[in-house]
């Protein structure tokens, strides 16, 4: 017998594989511009001085407290086709890439600011006495230490990162969710639905849990 | 984005925007519900269940945590109905959003337990205190203070993730707004308008969670 009768096994694989390397692809880059621009914002907002002080706190207050989805639908609908004489290639991955850097940098940068805040003070006051420069004692003497405390909760958001990529599906990028969903209608009986979402589920979880376990490997705090 | 008609026509439809806020609203609060309930119960039992037991919340938590919501929320949907569940979409998201950040909160409450010092229990137990009444008397009051603000931020979480029913038509603000943007396209003022109102419920909690939490932290080191 075979389960999912109108296909096979590996042809059902496949295709699921092909939306994970969507969702990686998408994922993998908003995750990086995220944590350059999560940490730009995390930190001016920790020690700025001024404008750009306020400008990274309104930017982080507003968008962490809406959803991902608002930015998904948002910049899908509202992102112009061409910039000047250029046209966007693949503007549908482009906008979601975008939305999900705008979101994930405004949570990575309250990560950042949690990590700086949870170093003493007198680390930085040590540290002027002694002749540095703010920068200085940023780059050489708190960055080290907020490391650890910073690490497992940032991998712990890329997880999520990851995880929100599935609402890309909304807006028709063939990734993961996506893909299983387009399966899913050639289907009639119940067990072959669950099983497939048994087996995106498993893709996620897989990824996901293997993310985790490094990182906790990894970056154990020394006991 | 900025044309004066949009605006006029946007806000001419505004209890569109409001129905959508409230039903937000209550399913947020439902779901909370079950949070809280999910979350202190798994907590518990990952502290001090048999073994068998603590596996299971641990999968249970494993699971549901690494898991895209989309996709619990998507198998819901596609499979009970096929085995003979009807459910509205309405029911199904407070459980599904109950059950996913019932997970967070689980592993939150679990934590929260184990920083209250052994000592209070064994201080509880030599006091001939039940385990239970010691629990819920002694270590569950000083707990819930430690896990009051990652709580908070979860209710933000869960408010925002609440959005995932626009998904199965489940009539919230996404839901409603995102079909009037397609109905009238006007996309730009519907997204703004949107934005706000989840900032007006979002931000008030995220700033207490951050509040409480620099207050704990001040305490902690006096």
């Amino acid at each position: 017998m075979n389960l999912f009768s109108p296909y096979t096994l590996p042809e059902v694989l496949i295709f699921l594989l092909k939306g994970l390397r969507m969702t990686l692809f998408i994922a993998g880059i908003s995750i990086g511009l995220s944590f350059v621009f999560g940490a730009i914002l995390g930190i001016g907002r920790q020690m700025g001085k001024g404008i750009f002080h306020k400008i990274c706190a309104l930017y982080i207050e507003c968008v962490r407290n809406m959803p991902l989805l608002l930015y998904i639908l948002a910049f899908r609908f509202t992102m112009p086709t061409y910039i000047g004489n250029y046209k966007i290639q693949n503007k549908p991955v482009a906008s979601a890439i975008l939305a999900m850097t705008v979101f994930t940098s405004a949570m990575v940068a309250e990560i950042i600011r949690g990590g700086l805040n949870s170093i003493p003070k007198g680390q930085w006051e040590a540290a002027a006495s002694q002749g540095f420069t703010r920068s200085q004692t940023l780059i050489h003497i708190i960055l080290p230490q907020a490391v650890r405390n910073i690490l497992v909760p940032m991998v712990g958001q890329f997880v999520t990162c990851i995880k929100d990529t599935s609402f890309c599906a909304v807006v028709g990028i063939g990734e993961l969710m996506m893909n299983t969903t387009i399966i899913m209608g050639k289907f009639k009986f119940a067990d072959q639905v669950i099983v497939l979402y048994a087996i995106t589920a498993f893709i996620y979880y897989l990824i996901n849990i293997l993310l985790m376990h490094v990182s906790q490997r990894l970056f154990k705090k020394p006991c | 984005m900025f044309r004066l008609w949009m605006w006029q026509e946007l806000f001419a439809h505004f209890d569109i925007f409001l129905s959508g806020f409230a039903k937000t609203i209550l399913i947020s609060v439902l779901a909370l519900l079950l949070t809280f309930a999910i979350g202190i119960l798994v907590g518990l039992l990952r502290v001090s269940g048999k073994k068998a037991v603590k596996t299971i919340c641990q999968g249970y938590i494993s699971f549901f945590q690494n898991t895209p919501l989309v996709v619990q929320v998507f198998f819901f949907y596609n499979v009970l109905p096929r085995l003979g569940i009807m459910l509205s979409p309405f029911i199904l998201g407070c459980i599904s959003l109950g059950l996913y950040t019932g997970a967070f909160a689980a592993s939150i409450v679990e934590a929260a337990i184990q920083a209250v010092p052994i000592g209070q229990m064994e201080a509880a137990a030599s006091q001939g205190f039940p385990f239970l009444t010691a629990m819920r008397l002694i270590i569950l009051p000083q707990a819930l203070k430690i896990a009051m603000p990652p709580m908070a931020n979860q209710s933000v979480n869960l408010i925002k993730n609440s959005s995932v029913l626009a998904l199965i038509a489940g009539g919230e603000l996404m839901y409603r707004s995102d079909s009037f943007a397609a109905d009238a396209s006007i996309y730009g003022p519907t997204f703004i308008v949107v934005g706000v109102l989840y900032l007006i419920i979002c931000l008030p909690l995220s700033t207490y969670a951050r509040n409480m939490e620099e207050r704990l932290k001040k305490g902690a080191a006096k």
